[in-house]
């Protein structure tokens, strides 16, 4: 009966149309499905492959992969020498990214300032790589200096430090850059504003720039994280591959082209992405305690 | 304690000039402030107040000139330094703050003990009426409150002089009007001096006690609103003072006998200063251009606009000049009317020679 009761209600009667339209869905909408496609072609797809034969190892159950990972330390130490490299380089590129942003935007030639600095970007890590090894290595003109002085040799590549200084010279310029535009995007008079009412420099950043920066400033900590703790060229180039540079991504490359084990290496490859997340799931979720509106005075 | 500015005589600048680049945005702007005074800088976009403004305020270095306080020179300091309260046409609220917050940063950055915070805070939430929104973020609040909590933060440091730059412009007409009273109220609460910016004649003239008109980085006329209302001192400010009709003329007789020719016909008029026979601007109010049955000047309608309480009307005489009048009743467009104005609300400016 009740059945009849709302039946016999006049129903506002909408199209099909109208009811995609309001929800914002029409024509346009289908543009998205290259893009959809693209993702799950590129990363969707061989990330699900990956994971799969990850648990089909060529001998033993379906965890020996992993249990093989973790019972050697030739393996397992891959980890602790990659965050090594990782969080000190995105911790350095950040930061010191964001007093140059801090002054770059009061330029007039902020354009010509901005296209050296991307320079590095274009140049890839190969190339930023040969560039090291010929100039701070050991015949190099930053050890001919060092010597002409009598200071002695000092060994830049080859090491930790090769690798660490590639880090910062390919990953600044990308963590200058989103620092950049999220300055930029803070509304001037609000320094202002405090410096009326007597904050000096030091307290106008503290309590007006840090605060109103501090999402843009997680983001670009996961993003450049991200891009460090992948780092393979240059560890190999620049470091020492056997000893302290041995990142994980050496690890999957040689499970993958020197003992053929593609299954071991997309292990490997997943607890690496398992490593990555922990880190970006762990700053984002530390958002929460900042405040995460417009970064604009008054009325939006 | 109630919140009161801090005392002091006299705020003076001194042929205050700013440059930027090969423009110069001031040139030499001299003007005495006394405490408790509101003063109104007035002026079309570009004139130089809002730079004006930010030179007192520190956000901008002097080219040349001096700032003084009493006997102490302050136009090198930095703004935090300065101690003046100001108020930003977009409020410049921190977004991440709460209200509270906001108004009590002045007196952080003072290092002012915890309770003492508090309690100027409430003070002064309770000045602009805002005591239960105190722990709203400024994005919850509209556009008027913001207002409010911009104008609370800047006076509750007790500042000797607060700034304020165009701040009723994001405010819709009914709110304008109420900030306005309030901004008078605050201002003599406090009794601080208040520099305010505003490019609006009819806000200048019902807050503040002397104008400064300003163009082209100059300052063209101080006076208190009823000087500057009655006898602007040249064209260009009493065309700013809502002298609309700007007829370049000949003016022939001086002093008490002068007369102007406006649309054919001669009519007495006042020369605002002593001036000769020769090339004139004469100035006229369109409230005092009125239509009468008998006035002399013989006017074609061409629109009309209702007002409330009477109809601002545009037509054009019979020698083409076109005139801006108000009518009591309605009027038709395409009609004649007559119109007369009193002898002392015409204007005369001596006019260049073209």
């Amino acid at each position: 009966m009740s059945d009849q009761v709302l039946a016999a209600r006049p129903r506002p009667r909408i199209s099909l149309r109208t009811w995609l339209k309001l929800r914002e869905i029409d024509g346009v909408t289908l543009m998205v499905i290259p893009a959809v496609l693209f993702v799950i072609a590129l990363f969707v797809y061989p990330f699900l492959y990956g994971f799969v034969i990850s648990f089909q190892p060529k001998t033993g159950d379906w965890l020996a992969n992993y249990r093989k990972f973790f019972s050697d330390p030739f393996l397992y130490d891959t980890i602790a020498n990659t965050f090594r490299l990782a969080i000190p380089a995105t911790l350095i590129n950040v930061l010191i990214s964001i007093p140059i942003a801090l002054r770059v935007r009061r330029m007039d030639r902020r354009r010509l300032l901005t296209t050296i600095l991307v320079i590095p970007i274009t140049l890839g890590t190969v190339l930023i790589a040969e560039g090291l090894l010929i100039y701070l290595g050991p015949q190099g003109w930053f050890n001919r200096t060092l010597m002409l002085f009598g200071i002695g040799q000092v060994r830049l590549v080859h090491n930790y430090t090769g690798v660490m200084l590639s880090l910062i010279l390919s990953g600044f310029p990308f963590a200058f850059l989103l620092t950049l535009s999220y300055v930029t995007g803070i509304d001037p008079s609000l320094e202002q504003a405090a410096s009326t009412l007597g904050a000096k420099a030091s307290a106008r950043f503290r309590y007006i720039l840090l605060p109103l920066l501090a999402q843009g400033l997680a983001i670009n900590l996961c993003l450049s994280f991200v891009q460090t703790f992948s780092v393979f060229p240059s560890a190999v180039l620049l470091g020492a591959p056997a000893g302290a540079t041995r990142v994980i991504s050496i690890a999957a490359y040689q499970a993958a082209y020197e003992q053929y084990d593609n299954s071991m290496a997309s292990a490997i490859a997943m607890i690496m992405g398992f490593c990555q997340l922990a880190v970006v799931i762990f700053i984002l979720s530390s958002r929460r305690f900042f405040y995460r509106g417009a970064a604009g005075g008054g009325k939006g | 304690m109630a919140i009161a500015a801090r005392d002091f005589r006299e705020l003076r600048l001194d042929a205050m000039c700013r440059n930027f680049g090969s423009l110069n945005a001031l040139k030499g702007v001299t003007l005495n402030v006394r405490r408790g005074e509101f003063i109104a800088l007035l002026g079309p976009s570009g004139c130089g107040k809002s730079t004006a403004l930010n030179c007192l305020a520190g956000l901008l270095t002097l080219s040349d000139g001096s700032i003084w306080l009493d006997n102490t020179r302050i136009d090198e300091l930095r703004p935090e330094e300065r101690g003046f309260g100001m108020v930003f046409q977009n409020y410049a609220l921190f977004p991440h703050m709460s209200v509270r917050k906001n108004i009590g940063f002045g007196l952080a950055m003072q290092k002012r003990p915890k309770a003492e915070i508090e309690r100027k805070v409430d003070e002064a939430l309770a000045i602009v009426r805002l005591t239960d929104q105190g722990d709203k973020l400024p994005g919850q609040l509209s556009g008027g409150q913001q207002q409010r909590v911009a104008i609370a933060r800047a006076i509750v440091i007790e500042p000797p002089l607060v700034l304020m730059d165009e701040p009723l412009s994001n405010l819709d007409a009914k709110l304008r009007l109420e900030m306005r009273a309030e901004i008078r109220r605050i201002h003599e609460l406090i009794g601080s001096a208040t520099i305010y910016v505003t490019h609006d004649q009819e806000e200048a003239l019902s807050l503040a006690d002397r104008i400064v008109v300003m163009r082209s980085g100059e300052v063209r006329q101080v006076g208190t609103p009823e000087e500057l209302y009655a006898g602007p001192a040249d064209a260009d400010v009493a065309e700013f003072m809502g002298y609309r009709n700007q007829i370049r003329t000949r003016a022939a007789g001086s002093g008490a006998a002068m007369s102007v020719a406006i649309g054919g016909v001669t009519l007495p008029a006042n020369p605002v200063r002593p001036m000769a026979e020769g090339a004139a601007i004469a100035a006229i109010r369109p409230n005092d251009l009125n239509v009468t049955a008998d006035g002399p000047l013989a006017v074609k309608v061409e629109s009309v606009q209702y007002h409330g309480q009477e109809f601002y009307c545009s037509g054009r005489a019979t020698d083409g000049t076109e005139l801006y009048f108000t009518a009591e009743h309605t009027v038709a467009k395409g009609d004649t009317v007559r119109l007369a104005a009193s002898p002392n609300r015409i204007l005369v400016y001596p006019g260049a020679a073209s």
